[in-house]
């Protein structure tokens, strides 16, 4: 017969009493990994070098960002560490410098990773792993998708739908239309032809011609005659900015006068209108959800003023044409605010809580009347853009603010 | 004497590689699954470098296309994991074999160039193939620009090991094998004839070797060694896009190459090694310039990356192999 001695109970009352204490310890908890007291680690790829470094400024602007944030006392007392590494558009690169981020410098979310490969590299990881993958910077549609992956998130307008919107505009008000599209050949440029054909839907066969690029050739004029040759009488250009400056220019220089639409991606003043030429340039449309800091109307507007006021004190010697500070600055500021709505509960389930839970928010640069927007079951923080049709040196926004039709 | 010695330091270093990762458990922060993972990216780059090591260093023929074999291997690995349910071991020979048959095939008309003309042809292979791979009737199989995504090797017949643990054994395994393989090539008759080619390419000709059939044959092995590495990569990295196997990869290898010694098995482990450390820890010593010695410049890390090499090739000319060779050699006679 089996006694319980008096040692074997003791001790079976202390493991529940450790189990029931650790418990409540869970219940409590406010921090995950990257979180404390005194500081948020936040990590960060970007391509400060290789083909894509042009954006590397982004990078630069939220590692300037943070400091002011810190320098101001942080957020709810906690100083920020932003932590930034080179990938160099080189997704297995990517792959390296997340995995370091997470798993050495346990940061508390990634914020902002740069471009759709490399993003798309450590997509499933970053779900696998519960850390949140915020705001990416790329426009493909397929960030969007909390049912798959809850934890990532995108942050400006998706490419797709922004096509949707053009096509739907040539069928709406051109008669007779016969398209010819001009694209980079990547995944940008793709995710905004299936866009377009998408938009177009029945009437795809509009489209009478197809050219494509590659960032390494040197010039569009070839891609550019063959459009005119097909006889299309709309443009549909998908090019970044110095392939669609030549694009604008080239079409010009052979007499070819297509309504012209330009992606969003290239609707620069700086960048891209005044190298292609103000007058070959009018009429264009296009389509915004920024403030194009090189375009006089914004001058006067508080959100620009404030943000010269930065660039001028924490960037001196930037090249304030350049749009990317700006988006780059809006972005940040919602990150900011994601952070600060998570209060003393910093765990990476309240940090993709708080970023799925915005109403009509207010981040400084975004167009009047374009808020973010977000919920459980929508990942797009941003889904309005205003068509822009060019007018002298400026865009003259026309029309509503349209909004993606929600699915 | 001397062969008996470095066999022993070999044993000593291969029993240290398998024993390490087993402390993963008792030391997670110092044997860490990223570290785990570094290395086998380390593993990784070295086969890679040894397959052009095979053609550059002991066959004499240059080449700037060997990024083209590793994206032939990848994509190999990644369609038949994704397409075709394949198991990923299983994806190693066929990238072996698909990409001997690609190199092979380029040897031929390769035959007729040598020295910068080579170097141009090869060039040209590693641009052509990310845009082969984009190509629209290609984009079905390889996904476009889109890239695949893959599953990382699951850990067999239920042994405690982390994935990372498994994908390390499985590159170590994979690397002892090819480098073994690789120095009984080289110490056989097809491995003189081999480095006759490279020294002296009218007398080996003259005394009845086939030239052209070894170099084309040379260049086949070196793809698929190159092409291995590539499947492996896709396992590791369990993602491959055009992107990815850009012109800089194939500039990488032979950074590693040239650094770890060419012409050395021994180099290309080092060189490997080199390339992803120096790679990962370039952006750490640009920092650590900027921030704590100071200096007000933004140097970036491909900078330091730069500066390194010279330094490297100014005081090791043969290399860091030939170089701790050297080394050895004159601590033994003093």
């Amino acid at each position: 017969m089996y006694k319980t001695n008096r040692r074997a109970f003791v001790a079976g009352v202390s493991a529940a009493a450790i189990l029931s204490g650790t418990r409540v310890a869970f219940a409590e908890k406010k921090y995950d990994e990257g979180a404390s007291d005194t500081e948020v680690k936040i990590g960060h790829t970007n391509p400060y070098s290789g083909p894509a470094s042009s954006y590397g400024v982004i990078g630069k602007l939220h590692q300037a960002y943070w400091k002011a944030v810190n320098d101001r006392g942080g957020i709810n007392g906690r100083k920020i560490n932003f932590i930034t590494y080179d990938d160099g558009y080189s997704p297995p690169k990517t792959v390296e410098m997340v995995r370091k981020l997470v798993e050495e410098d346990r940061v508390l979310c990634t914020f902002n990773t740069l471009g759709t490969p490399c993003n798309t590299a450590i997509h499933k990881y970053m779900n696998q792993k519960k850390v949140p993958q915020l705001y990416v910077a790329t426009g493909a549609s397929k960030w969007g998708d909390p049912k798959h992956f809850p934890w990532t998130m995108g942050y400006q307008p998706d490419y797709q739908t922004e096509a949707v919107i053009y096509a739907k505009h040539i069928l709406a008000n051109i008669k007779n239309a016969r398209i010819g599209v001009l694209m980079q050949n990547d995944d940008y440029g793709k995710d905004y032809f299936e866009g377009f054909k998408k938009g177009l839907g029945k009437d795809v066969g509009q489209i009478v011609k197809h050219a494509s690029y590659e960032t390494t050739d040197p010039t569009v004029d070839s891609q550019v005659i063959q459009l005119k040759d097909s006889g299309a009488n709309v443009f549909f250009n998908i090019s970044i900015p110095k392939f669609a400056a030549q694009a604008i220019r080239k079409a010009a220089d052979i007499g070819w006068k297509p309504i012209q639409y330009l992606n969003n991606v290239s609707a620069s003043v700086a960048a891209t209108m005044k190298p292609a030429g103000y007058e070959n340039c009018q009429g264009i449309i296009s389509s915004q959800y920024l403030m194009d800091p090189t375009d006089h109307q914004w001058d006067t507007n508080a959100d620009m003023k404030g943000w010269h006021d930065f660039m001028a004190k924490r960037m001196p010697g930037a090249n304030t044409a350049d749009a990317a500070y700006v988006y780059a600055y809006s972005v940040a500021h919602l990150m900011e605010e994601t952070l600060k709505r998570c209060g003393d509960n910093l765990t990476r389930a309240n940090l993709m809580k708080q970023a799925a839970g915005f109403q009509k928010f207010r981040v400084p640069l975004l167009l009047p009347g374009i808020t973010i927007n977000t919920s459980a079951t929508d990942f797009y923080p941003i889904q309005a853009i205003r068509l822009a049709r060019f007018n002298k040196e400026s865009w003259d926004q026309f029309g509503d603010i349209m909004h993606a039709e929600s699915s | 004497m001397r062969a008996h010695a470095s066999r022993k330091w070999v044993a000593v270093l291969v029993a240290l590689a398998i024993v390490i990762p087993l402390f993963h458990p008792l030391m997670p922060d110092l044997v860490s699954n990223y570290r785990l993972f570094l290395v086998s990216t380390m593993i990784i780059a070295s086969i890679a470098v040894l397959g052009l090591n095979l053609l550059t260093g002991f066959n004499g023929q240059i080449s700037l296309g060997h990024s083209a074999f590793y994206a032939v291997g990848a994509y190999t690995a990644a369609i038949l994991m994704d397409k075709l349910d394949c198991p990923y071991y299983l994806t190693l020979p066929a990238a072996a074999v698909l990409s001997f048959i690609v190199g092979y095939l380029f040897g031929l008309p390769a035959l007729k160039l040598e020295g910068h003309y080579l170097a141009l042809a090869t060039f040209a292979l590693a641009l052509a193939v990310p845009q082969i791979l984009k190509y629209k009737w290609l984009e079905d199989l390889t996904g476009g620009v889109q890239g695949i995504v893959l599953l990382k090797p699951e850990v067999p017949f239920g042994l405690p090991l982390t994935e990372d643990q498994w994908l390390y054994y499985y590159c170590l395994i994979v690397m002892l094998i090819l480098y073994w393989a690789a120095a009984n090539m080289l110490n056989s008759r097809s491995g003189r004839a081999m480095m006759a080619i490279r020294d002296y390419p009218i007398a080996a000709g003259t005394m009845g070797i086939n030239t052209a059939l070894y170099k084309t044959v040379t260049f086949g092995i070196s793809a698929a060694y190159t092409g291995i590495a590539g499947a492996l990569s896709a396992s590791a990295v369990a993602f491959v896009a055009p992107d990815s196997f850009s012109f800089f990869l194939s500039i990488k290898f032979l950074i590693g190459l040239v650094v770890g010694g060419v012409g050395s098995l021994t180099g290309s482990v080092i060189g490997g090694i080199f390339y992803v450390l120096v790679d990962n820890s370039a952006q750490a010593l640009s920092t650590f310039v900027k921030n704590d010695i100071g200096l007000q410049f933004d140097l970036s890390a491909y900078t330091v990356f730069g500066i390194l090499l010279i330094v490297l090739m100014y005081l090791m000319p043969m290399g860091i192999a030939g170089g701790l060779f050297a080394l050895i050699r004159r601590l033994r006679r003093s």
